[in-house]
């Protein structure tokens, strides 16, 4: 069909766009790298991957080139298209399973859990990693705590889920500003305050590895059912009399999502907007059937992230936190769509 | 055929419906009567499976509705919702192909086979040229339309409308009631709710008339709706006359006092 040609032809340009992207990012930095060194280190690094350690090539770059492009640029660019793809795909699932396409990830409070987690292991003085494992688990559990809210509650099942996600997000937020009170103002009040903004800037191989598995995890159940996803767009009855279990279902985009989202900002700090504005972007360009929306979303989100990072990264002499970044970027393209918007496809 | 055998329903401890008895063969329209709130939406509701009974039965093709499972329910029986506001814009296609996904495999996605056989449906109710238009962009008459054809490529041949034409205007009221009416050839029994007799007098086969959650008059259209059965389902005095439009004779209603 030539509607499928036309989502073929747009998915080929993105993906383009994309790889041409990645490359790039690894020339980007104070420390200049020449082409055919990091081709081939990355070539190495691939054939190594494939033959579990076994194979690679014969050294032909230096020491610091290995170590610039394997150990900071490699897991910071991996990161940045690990977290936009995971929180671009949590989000245009929460926004069809909430059936509002301004909802973002965080609507149930994985982010200000997360927020809450990381701040209070600062204040603890919990190492790098400490911090990372217990923003993931405060992000989980800020959602599991809200699911549980809105299961006690009498009233209809998605209202009380958001009504109960703005109270955690409220009460995780408030427990975040008293840690920021009673932390040390010279040394634990800016790192929070800086991992609040979200950073790339710190990432380590290992941060990647960390937050790949759970990512994965919630990712491939969604792009699997991302038809069904669909389905939760219409009314409950709807769903019901076309034979859909969309309790399951939703419970099941609910785990999966907090997942990725949990896991990307545990590694990342907060990093707003992406969840929101990419998804919405990708509806304009590939419509609203999440067969279609699910991929474009993961690769867009991935392409904004790094593009965003790019630029944290190269454009002023210190970094400047993503999480600035993002809402500098999103808002005016959000707010562009929201003006020009009315030109929906599929008039 | 659906049947349902004295069905009572009651949400705590307030009766909706008591000892209903309802019958509707293969290929014939029903249209089910009655004031606000009087339970013809939990009547629908108990009819798809979605509320057991309190007491008594539901059954189609005589087996108990909730014997079924919800996919194999999905084969027997589709809802027509009274209106849709679509959130996305879904184009007609997709939102017809939603109505194929009981016959997809878990982590299946339609594919050319679903494309066609909803295209088909499209073009039953004349529509095709929708197909790729998006569901906010197009009238309420054909909304209506393509929820029918999402519908029809369930295969379900028992199909419940909860007021299918209460959002649309006169014409568009005709033409989708129109189309209703033609699925009756194709073998699809159709049970509508309306607020409107002379709907139900022009297009109903058989007329069901719920007065306080019971079974206030049941039986062919033309014999079952009257004055005495319109004053008790609406208080309001109506007056029953035959017109002559075209080389047809239609009943119409005319209320004139209460």
């Amino acid at each position: 069909m030539k509607d499928r040609a036309a989502y073929g032809f747009k998915m080929t340009i993105l993906s383009v766009c994309f790889l041409a992207v990645f490359f790039l990012s690894f020339f980007l930095g104070r420390y200049d790298l020449d082409f055919p060194a990091v081709v081939r280190i990355l070539t190495d690094r691939l054939i190594r991957f494939l033959s579990f350690g076994k194979l690679g090539l014969v050294p032909s770059w230096t020491g610091a080139q290995q170590a610039i492009v394997v150990n900071i640029r490699l897991p910071r660019i991996l990161a940045a298209v690990l977290i936009g793809a995971a929180l671009s795909v949590a989000g245009a699932s929460y926004q069809g399973m909430f059936r509002n396409p301004m909802v973002s990830p965080d609507l149930l409070g994985a982010s200000t859990g997360a927020g809450f987690g990381a701040a209070l292991a600062i204040l603890l003085g919990f190492s790098y990693t400490g911090i990372t494992l217990s923003s993931f688990i405060f992000g989980l559990s800020a959602v599991l705590l809200a699911y549980i809210v809105s299961k006690a509650s009498r009233i209809q099942t998605t209202l009380a889920m958001v009504l109960a996600g703005v109270m955690v997000s409220s009460l995780f937020s408030a427990g975040t500003s008293f840690v920021k009170l009673v932390a040390d103002t010279d040394s634990q009040l800016p790192a929070i305050t800086y991992w609040l903004m979200g950073s790339l800037s710190s990432i380590k191989a290992k941060d990647v590895e960390f937050a790949a598995i759970p990512v994965l995890l919630g990712l491939v159940p969604i792009v699997l059912l991302r038809w069904r996803i669909n389905l939760l767009t219409v009314s409950e009855a709807e769903a019901k009399s076309m034979g859909i279990e969309t309790g399951k279902l939703r419970l099941l985009v609910i785990i999966c999502a907090t997942l990725m989202t949990s896991a990307a900002i545990s590694v990342s700090g907060m990093i707003g907007w992406v969840g929101l504005a990419v998804p919405h972007f990708c509806r304009l360009i590939f419509g609203q059937d999440y067969r279609r929306l699910i991929p474009s979303s993961a690769l867009m989100g991935a392409l904004f992230l790094l593009l965003t990072d790019n630029i944290a990264r190269t454009v002023a002499t210190s970094e400047i936190p993503l999480g600035i970044l993002t809402a500098f970027i999103g808002a005016p393209v959000f707010l562009y769509l929201i003006i020009t918007g009315g030109s929906e496809k599929n008039d | 055929m659906i049947k349902t055998d004295k069905l009572c329903f009651s949400y705590s401890s307030n009766a909706v419906l008591r000892d209903v008895d309802f019958q509707a063969p293969e290929g014939v329209l029903v249209s089910v009567l009655g004031p606000n709130g009087v339970g013809k939406t939990t009547f629908f509701r108990c009819l798809l499976g979605f509320l057991r009974p309190t007491s008594g039965s539901v059954e189609i093709n005589g087996k108990d509705v909730c014997a079924y499972t919800k996919r194999q329910l999905s084969k027997q029986i589709a809802y027509i919702p009274q209106s849709y506001n679509p959130v996305f814009n879904h184009t007609v296609m997709d939102s017809v192909l939603m109505g194929l996904t009981s016959s997809l495999g878990l982590f299946e996605q339609p594919g050319k086979t679903e494309e066609e056989k909803a295209l088909k449906a499209l073009e039953e109710l004349g529509i095709a040229e929708l197909a790729g238009r998006g569901s906010m962009k197009i009238s309420g008459g054909e909304r209506q339309l393509m929820l029918i054809a999402r519908a029809l490529v369930q295969d379900a041949k028992i199909l419940i409308m909860d007021e299918p034409t209460a959002n649309l205007d006169y014409g568009n009221s005709y033409r989708v009631m129109q189309k209703i009416s033609c699925l009756r050839e194709d073998g699809y029994t159709v049970i509508f709710s309306t607020h409107n007799p002379d709907q139900a007098l022009r297009w109903a086969d058989r007329v069901f008339a719920l007065s306080d959650g019971q079974v206030l008059a049941d039986g062919p259209a033309d014999s079952a709706i009257n004055e005495q059965v319109l004053k008790k389902l609406y208080s309001v005095d109506v007056a029953v006359n035959t017109v002559r439009a075209g080389n047809d004779q239609y009943r119409v209603c005319t209320p004139f006092g209460e």
